[in-house]
């Protein structure tokens, strides 16, 4: 097989955005029939290299060769489906109130008398390749009313109907379910084993990686530090790899916990914004000095939780008290007031006011203070100035200048925005949500070492986080949300991935397991 | 009231919905794209006066409807480009073209035809009628259906005919997808924007034609600002048939209906009164439309 060449080959390929080498003289070569798992930070590029390969990005320098062709600069995803690259990705590609046959034929549609859509040969393909690629599907169905994992299924089945032998699946297992995940690895292992397909799988799950891929390739910062035989490499090497030194957390936290039980909740129940309960009383204590982490699948309750605490979000049940005091049912404002402070998981919409300068992001909250403002009229600009900048230079927010829009600002340094005006408030309660969602690496380190300073210092702390490393690296106590409701309740030490997932999924892994 | 509730009253609404059918077909196209065009009361403004235009030019109704026809091409062509090439905003360019409509219709019968208000005049053709000896023995309905000019019979024709295009051919659902997901019809290969145009040029097409109906179907004249905002209602009816032609058209025929009853009532209500009625159910169309609204989601969401 391997006689034949690579599938594809990246040859110093370079791709610059403005400010940011996104890839930086990348050489690959694809092999035919294997999984090539490349994976890296967020922003290590392997979303970038794959557009290279699909057609959707040019590539500053270098060349491209699929299947001993090299690539022209005319290069486009209709080009790259004619010589079989398909691409599924992150966010599909469908059209929601198409039908399963309508979109795995959209733009190259069966047609009868030249001008109609033929419905019936449409099904009767999708149907028959279905079959073929053991991905049965209902054709007329209609898209939009499927679950994310048959979802992705019509998008599989999409590029297999364009003739793709070679699939790249951009972040395939991120919004499926453990069950759905499972299936999906089936599929792949078989697409292969039977059927002589390539397929690229890009990832930052490293679980995925070793349970799934021949070779995987490592990124950060653009490059690609190494490509290595799965079965020669761990986990731990790959971890190290990605991002850029041995990753060891453990000691980060210090002292245990304070006895005094600081947030307190009790049978909190709460709806979404559809009306559906949300929020199925849930039991919570946070002790001074203490890290108590939610996991779960996101849509599972974290979100309205946390409105509710802040007041966000009318509860209709439970109660919510702080050092004893009842602090449900108050504005936002009055249960800042009484000492609880938020890092919200949405920072563009509810972090920040995207528009308003980095200095009055900053000082939202404090606007009222006599050191503000004069009487209340007059905004003393001078002094709001001074302390931004010395918040600025604590936090290490790095910014065109202080007085440009906060939306200006990358991700890391926004999320460093919100962290130093919550922090600010010296608050003995904090309540964060994904705080470092979409970050990159260095401001993940700065920000997790922020928070372990305030566990540090006494605070009290609910995280709630999408990100099970994360969780597993600051909590002191972990507690799983399923479908608005508390499953389980772990110390820190005493914890097992496995046993986490299982009871995030409301046991729902481990029961299709038996079946 | 017998005078009031006759099949002259059908007659009417008949006549009266047509030039809301045309525009609303228009204005579901740029729709079913994801643009909300409520230029098209502009576009069957100019339509309106550029027919009487090629009407009274060449002595020939088909030399007005071209003129209509061509017209509609080029304000189209002019919405693409501003509202999705050039991406300003889709609300702004259409009170653009509606104001632009009522100064230069107002400046061109002056300056063209010498007349204030409005031209009227033997020179003008109107478009044909058409008399069909089988359709007049249907009962009842015969004499109402049969002996409509030619545009009335070619709303019908669009109706069904636009149905067809958007829910039975690849090109109609490539126009549907480069509204609801532009980057699925991308990756297919297709080009949304090309979509977007053909859409356009539709609506630019549909609505001054519907603007020709005005202007050479009963009337025989153009008169200033002779679209009374027909175009607005126009956008309303799609709104209320959730852009489906069939749904839309009934909207249309509502709105005809409504009309032509207001006319009628003259007699009886000062016509300041009855001449609102049109814009009233208007108005309470779009509150019913967000009344099912509201109830299909709370059922949806109970179901799931």
């Amino acid at each position: 097989m391997s006689a034949e060449g690579p599938v594809v080959r990246f040859e110093h390929v370079t791709v610059q955005f403005p400010g940011v080498l996104a890839n930086d003289d990348v050489s690959l070569d694809i092999r035919r029939g294997e999984v090539f798992a490349l994976v890296g930070e967020n922003g290590a590029g392997k979303s970038t290299l794959m557009n290279v390969l699909y057609g959707l990005q040019k590539p500053t320098l270098g060349s491209l060769w699929i299947k001993g062709r090299k690539i022209g600069p005319r290069h486009d995803p209709l080009r790259a489906m004619a010589m079989g690259v398909g691409m599924v990705h992150q966010h599909f590609k469908l059209v929601p109130s198409f039908t399963v046959a309508q979109n795995i034929v959209l733009g190259m549609e069966p047609k009868r008398r030249g001008l109609f859509y033929d419905q019936k040969r449409a099904d009767h393909d999708v149907r028959a390749l279905g079959e073929r690629f053991g991905l049965p599907v209902n054709t007329a169905d209609t898209v939009g009313e499927l679950s994310v994992g048959l979802q992705q299924r019509v998008e599989i089945l999409k590029a297999l109907h364009r003739g793709a032998d070679v699939l790249i699946l951009d972040e395939p297992t991120a919004v499926l379910t453990p069950h759905e995940t499972d299936e999906l690895f089936e599929v792949i292992r078989r697409i292969v084993a039977e059927k002589g397909m390539t397929v690229i799988l890009i990832t930052h799950k490293l679980g995925e990686v070793m349970a799934l891929s021949d070779r995987v390739g490592v990124m950060r910062r653009g490059k690609l530090l190494g490509v290595l035989p799965t079965a020669e490499t761990d986990e731990r090497v790959l971890a190290a790899m990605m991002v850029g030194r041995d990753v060891i957390f453990d000691e980060l936290r210090e002292g245990a916990p304070g006895e005094q039980v600081v947030l307190a909740v009790r049978g909190l129940a709460a709806k979404d914004d559809r009306g559906l309960p949300a929020v199925r009383g849930v039991d919570l204590t946070v002790h001074a000095g203490e890290i108590v982490g939610v996991c779960g699948v996101e849509g599972n309750g974290q979100t309205e939780l946390t409105e509710c605490i802040m007041g966000m979000r009318p509860q209709t049940g439970g109660t919510v008290t702080l050092n004893g005091r009842d602090i449900s049912r108050h504005t936002p404002r009055a249960i800042r007031a009484m000492g609880v402070s938020w890092i919200p998981e949405d920072r563009l919409s509810t972090g920040l006011s995207a528009k308003a300068t980095v200095t009055e992001n900053l000082l939202v909250g404090k606007q009222r203070q006599p050191a503000f403002s004069l009487l209340g009229i007059h905004y003393r600009r001078r002094n709001a100035r001074r302390y931004a900048a010395k918040l600025a230079e604590e936090f290490d927010i790095r910014s065109g200048g202080l007085e440009l829009p906060a939306a200006s600002l990358s991700g890391g340094n926004m999320q460093k925005t919100i962290l130093a005006r919550e922090f600010s408030f010296d608050s003995p309660v904090l309540v964060i949500s994904q705080p470092t969602r979409g970050v990159d690496i260095g401001a993940i380190e700065f920000i997790h070492e922020k928070i372990l300073e305030k566990r540090n210092a006494g605070c009290a702390i609910l995280l709630v986080s999408a990100d099970l490393d994360e969780l597993f690296r600051l909590s002191d106590r972990l507690v799983t949300l399923y479908e608005g409701q508390i499953t389980g309740r772990f110390e820190a030490g005493s914890i097992d991935k496995q046993e986490i997932g299982y009871y995030m999924t409301g046991g729902r892994q481990k029961e299709a397991r038996k079946a | 009231m017998s005078d009031v509730f006759n099949l002259l009253l059908l007659q009417n609404t008949l006549r009266t919905a047509t030039p809301v059918v045309l525009c609303a077909l228009g204005c579901l196209m740029t729709d079913q794209v994801g643009i909300m065009n409520i230029g098209v009361d502009g576009m069957m403004l100019m339509g309106a006066f550029f027919a009487v235009l090629g009407s009274y030019l060449f002595g020939s109704w088909l030399m007005g409807l071209a003129f209509a026809f061509a017209l509609g091409v080029l304000l189209g062509l002019f919405y693409y480009v501003f509202s999705i090439k050039f991406k300003s905003d889709e609300f702004i360019i259409g009170v653009a073209l509606n104001i632009l409509a009522g100064g230069l219709t107002v400046f061109l019968l002056r300056t063209l035809f010498g007349v204030k208000g409005s031209f009227s005049g033997p020179g003008i053709v109107p478009l044909p009628t058409l008399d069909w000896p089988w359709l007049e023995r249907i009962p009842v309905l015969g004499p109402v259906l049969n002996g409509n000019t030619l545009l009335v019979y070619v709303s019908w024709l669009m109706v069904a005919g636009s149905w067809v295009f958007l829910y039975k051919t690849p090109l109609g659902f490539h126009l549907r997808a480069s509204g609801e997901a532009p980057e699925a019809l991308r990756a297919s290969g297709k080009s949304p924007e090309r979509m977007k145009r053909l859409a356009s040029v539709l609506c630019g097409v549909l609505a001054t034609l519907s603007g020709a109906h005005l202007s050479l179907g009963y009337l025989t004249m153009f008169s200033e600002n002779m679209s009374a905002s027909r175009g607005f209602v126009a956008v309303a009816c799609v709104i209320f048939g959730g852009s489906n032609p069939p749904r839309v058209f009934l909207a249309a025929l509502l709105f005809g209906f409504i009309d032509a009853l207001g006319l009628r009532l003259q007699k009886y209500i000062p016509s300041d009164l009855t001449s609102m009625a049109p814009y009233v159910v208007t108005v309470v169309m779009m509150v019913a439309v967000v009344l099912l609204r509201r109830r299909r989601q709370s059922t949806r969401s109970l179901a799931s």
